[in-house]
């Protein structure tokens, strides 16, 4: 081998055993290090905890045998570690930078919520201690069943439901129970616009509704004639997302409410975008009869790679007796928990125990922190910073509806059309330049979403890199440089996976290698 | 107002960019009478972390952390040591920030924690495969009860009696907004019912606890037998997730469908939530599950890689058509279950289950000794029901006045009925002064 005047090699010689991939030998790059499979590190035997001796007593297991082996591997404590470190350096997470994904609200978690939630007199409480045990939490829960019912303006309001689409199956069930109370079986109907997300269509049918769709109209909102006369004796009421899955609010929104009423309906309004809007509108100024948060949206519990979530419910005058258990009440001997429906209105329950605690607890330090000045300008910038996108991007790309938007911004693919580059292709090459995509290809009202949500914790620096990568990418689609984007991702631990193999031959599981046994002698 | 970058003077030529007069201008489309003239009335204004640590101190310190007491309270919820490397783990921005991985070339980590966590669970409960998990044991159990109804094209369950309550409520709730039979059978105490008689050509499924919610741990093998005769699936819940380390596991028993809580691994008490449901089945129903599922696959390098899949049964693609409206799973939750079970590994999770078992039959003699006491269980895993000579409320209360957390009153899970039964629960947790503790307490509560 040659070496310069420091001894250093001054040229690298080729290895016939490199990875034909990665170019190096371990198939690693750099930063980027491929992690094997759980299962395949296993030594037998070998174990990531210390435990105490077992007390040695007869079993009382009954009839049932003690299994022989379950067949999960050894591994001891730093090999875990470095397990789900490396596997943590292969995800894009808000912490390391902008993740536009429209509807989905990554905005930032602050770390005092954690802090908060982990306080042993909340983390390490049993939900059935006796409630003298637990005034605190239910003061907590008591509090931020206020801070809702203040920001939304409505009457009641559930804690239960563990996730947006749980809480959308709360407030139809709600509905549904106010129409069979006052005996009312001939509404069989919800309305739902095209626009809207999949769990609204899918709830009301789990519910055992028909789901008719409502279209839009040319400026993206519910087209109020279409609405009105679907309207009837058969409706039972609307699920509308408010604003918008465009990005839009809905101008007509108070006569809708109205007309829905009139025919006897209730309004849901699905609040997975009520982050736009916190702090300055009270859905109950609305006509809102019940509405669903997304604690993990408007008030930054972290989205932990999905899930968990939380959906608490509030409802209106109208459908506050339906409130479904358990709920916290207070009185002279401090907070109690009603835990049984009876013989009233009220239904439930929706899950075990009183509700995600661990996401109240951050939803409430959230609340906290930015308080009524802070929730109002939160608002504001999460809508500034998505007319501001919107307003850069505008020339190069293709708005699908005049503005002003509100916390997103939906672009569609015009501007794509005639060069042989798709949404997809865009959103993979943005991934190479640093960015997690925007949602794409929903809503589906118009062709090839590109629906763009920054949220108020984006600096201006962080939105100009953005919107510079984007207009590259807009100009270099328009210059026909197809083979680039169909190649992208280029730079990522893996580049694109083929979905339709894994849907066709699903492997769920890993199982262990034929000969399995020889090699873990080894 | 910490968390937000903007300044004024962004603002303003943010403003200009987007040519609206003001950020309220942006607002113009929301009705006028609807919109706020400034911050919302009735709420505090912005505060510091340090108000807010104390504040929310406050409120935290008027509870009885469980680990501050000797505790023995478990009936769907258990106090297990949870290793340090765990919430660790969990608190990387890199997992705990991201979300649902729809993206996969940026979504590799989560997406590889779901194939190994589908594995775990697979094996643990004897199944051929499981899904990314649920939101927790009690909305997998109904799930799993619409899921068969979908199998069998049958519209009618069986509820044991020794199903938890939450889970037979949270079952019934479905039933009736959804429109199908859930019949509760009464309470079972002593652990001896036996619904195979039951079962007719109507019935979509059988739905049983193993332990049951009183504890009792029970071979389903015959029953198994007798459901698959009659074309009706076997639903097995499992509310102590650490009993899979110990006994037969479901599957093994001929289980068709797997709903349990994943809580006693990786995951705190919390007050109730979040937990993470776990959702295991034969093969053959798997294009019939609720919920997401990872999958493996290779990349355009031929290198392997994992992808959510088989969505078309979901939601987002198939609509009023979809196999349940769920959008989400409990991911950080089964992160931090994944994670406890690889340190367990097949020796940890052997020990620390026969471990929790050893204690509690050693809390269980220690309470029989206390005069007027009767431990109702000849079979049980780590918590079983104790008769009092009291009711049992109110000796909790009594308990807890004396700083013991001394179990779950049956009363609370059934209103009005059996207050004189009690459940206790015991894990690694509980020191032998804990027991003694409680014992002793126990004897001077009921003299």
């Amino acid at each position: 081998m040659s070496m310069n005047s420091q001894g250093r090699p001054s040229a690298i010689p080729a290895l016939a055993s490199t990875n034909a991939v990665t170019g190096t030998i371990t198939g690693n790059r750099g930063l980027q290090i491929e992690e094997p499979l759980i299962f395949e590190q296993d030594a037998p035997g070998r174990c990531g905890v210390d435990l105490p001796e077992i007390p040695p007593v007869a079993t009382r297991l009954g009839a049932v045998k003690p299994r022989a082996s379950v067949g999960l591997p050894g591994l001891a404590e730093p090999q875990v570690v470095r397990h789900y470190t490396r596997l943590s350096q292969k995800n894009y997470a808000i912490d390391s930078g902008l993740y536009p994904l429209g509807s989905c609200t990554m905005k930032h978690n602050p770390r005092l919520n954690e802090k908060m939630a982990r306080l042993p007199g909340f983390a390490d409480v049993h939900p059935l201690q006796p409630i003298s045990t637990v005034q605190g939490a239910l003061e907590l829960m008591d509090a931020l069943a206020h801070w809702l019912k203040t920001l939304t303006g409505m009457a009641a309001v559930t804690l239960a439901p563990a996730a947006g689409a749980h809480g959308e199956m709360c407030g139809i069930m709600a509905i549904r129970a106010a129409h069979e109370a006052k005996g009312d079986s001939a509404r069989t109907k919800i309305l739902v616009p095209e626009s809207a997300h999949g769990t609204n269509p899918a709830t009301a049918a789990a519910c055992g509704y028909a789901v008719e769709s409502i279209p839009a109209t040319a400026d993206g909102r519910v087209d109020l004639d279409a609405l009105k006369a679907k309207l009837g004796p058969d409706v039972a009421g609307l699920m509308l997302t408010n604003p918008n899955t465009c990005g839009l609010f809905e101008r007509d929104i108070i006569a809708i409410a109205d007309a829905v009423h009139a025919a006897g309906g209730y309004f849901y309004c699905d609040g997975a975008n009520f982050n736009a809007i916190v702090g300055r509108v009270r859905p109950a100024d609305l006509g809102v009869d019940v509405m669903h948060i997304n604690l993990h949206k408007t008030f930054s519990t972290p989205h932990g790679g999905g899930g968990p979530g939380s959906g608490p419910v509030v409802f209106s005058e109208a459908l506050a007796p339906y409130v479904p258990v358990p709920y916290v009440t207070h009185g002279a001997n401090g907070f109690a928990l009603v835990e049984e429906a009876g013989d009233g209105p009220a239904f439930g329950r929706m899950k075990a125990f009183h509700g995600q605690m661990g996401m109240f607890t951050r939803a409430l330090s959230y609340m906290l922190s930015h308080g009524a000045d802070g929730l109002w300008q939160a608002s504001g910038d999460a809508v500034l910073n998505a007319n501001y996108v919107m307003a850069k991007l505008e020339d190069v790309m293709t708005a699908s509806f005049d503005g002003p938007c509100m916390h997103e911004c939906l672009f569609d693919d015009r501007f794509l059309k005639g060069t042989g580059v798709t949404t997809l292709d865009i959103a993979k090459a943005l991934i190479d330049e640093g960015f997690h995509p925007m949602t794409m290809y929903f809503p589906l009202v118009v062709h090839g979403a590109l629906l763009i949500e920054p949220t108020e914790t984006e600096s201006k620096a962080s939105l100009d890199q953005f919107i510079g990568a984007l207009r590259a990418l807009a100009e270099r689609a328009k210059g026909g440089d197809v083979a680039y984007f169909q190649a992208a991702p280029r730079l990522t631990p893996r580049r694109r996976l083929d979905e339709t193999a894994a849907a066709r031959k699903p492997i769920l599981r890993w199982t262990p290698p034929a000969g399995a046994d020889a090699v873990a002698a080894e | 107002m910490r968390y937000l970058p903007l300044t004024e003077a962004d603002r303003q030529s943010m403003l200009a960019a987007t040519r609206a007069a003001s950020v309220n201008d942006l607002f113009r489309d929301v009705p006028e009478a609807a919109r706020l003239s400034g911050p919302i009335g009735g709420l505090p204004n912005h505060m510091g972390e340090l108000e807010v640590e104390r504040l929310m101190g406050a409120m935290a310190a008027k509870n009885i952390a469980a680990g501050s007491v000797p505790s023995f309270l478990g009936a769907g919820a258990y106090r297990h040591h949870v290793p340090a490397t765990v919430d660790h783990m969990v608190q990387r921005g890199e997992f705990l920030t991201a979300y649902t991985p729809y993206q996969p070339e940026v979504s590799q980590g989560t997406l590889q924690v779901l194939f190994e966590f589908q594995t775990q669970v697979s094996l643990l409960t004897g199944m051929d495969v499981a899904n990314a998990s649920m939101y927790d044991g009690a909305t997998a159990c109904a799930e799993a009860v619409i899921m068969a109804n979908r199998v069998t094209r049958r519209k009618k369950a069986l509820l044991s009696g020794g199903l938890h309550p939450h889970y037979r409520d949270t079952t019934t709730t479905d039933a009736r907004f959804i429109g199908f039979d859930a019949v509760a059978f009464p309470a079972d105490p002593t652990g001896v019912e036996d619904l195979a008689a039951q079962i007719d050509d109507k019935t979509s499924c059988v739905v049983v606890q193993n332990p049951s919610v009183f504890g009792h741990v029970r071979d389903y093998s015959e029953l198994a037998k007798v459901c698959q005769a009659k074309g009706a699936l076997l639903i097995v819940v499992v509310t102590e997730a650490l009993s899979l380390g110990l006994l037969t596991p479901p599957g093994d028993m001929g289980a068709d469908i797997v709903a349990a809580e994943g809580q006693s691994f990786g995951n705190a008490l919390n007050f109730g939530g979040p937990y993470v449901g776990l959702f295991a089945v034969k093969d053959k129903y798997v294009r019939q599950m609720p919920g997401r599922l990872c999958g493996e696959t290779v990349d355009a390098d031929g290198r392997r890689g994992f992808v959510l899949t088989l969505s078309t049964r979901e939601q987002h693609i198939r609509r009023e058509k979809a196999t349940s409206n769920i959008c989400t799973n409990a991911g950080l939750c089964a992160l931090a279950f994944s994670i406890h079970v690889s340190l367990l590994g097949e020796a940890g999770i052997t020990h620390l289950a026969q471990l929790n078992h050893a204690k509690a039959v050693q809390m269980a003699d220690k309470l029989a000794a206390v005069p007027g006491v009767e431990v109702v269980n000849d079979s049980f895993f780590n918590e079983f029901t104790v008769k009092l000579p009291k009711p049992a409320a109110g000796v909790v209360e009594a308990l807890a006045a004396r700083r013991i957390l001394g179990g779950v009153p049956v009363s609370r899970l059934y209103p009005g009925e059996m207050d004189d039964l009690l459940l206790a629960a015991v894990t690694e947790t509980n020191t032998e002064s804990d027991m003694d503790a409680f014992a002793t307490a126990l004897a001077e509560v009921l003299s």
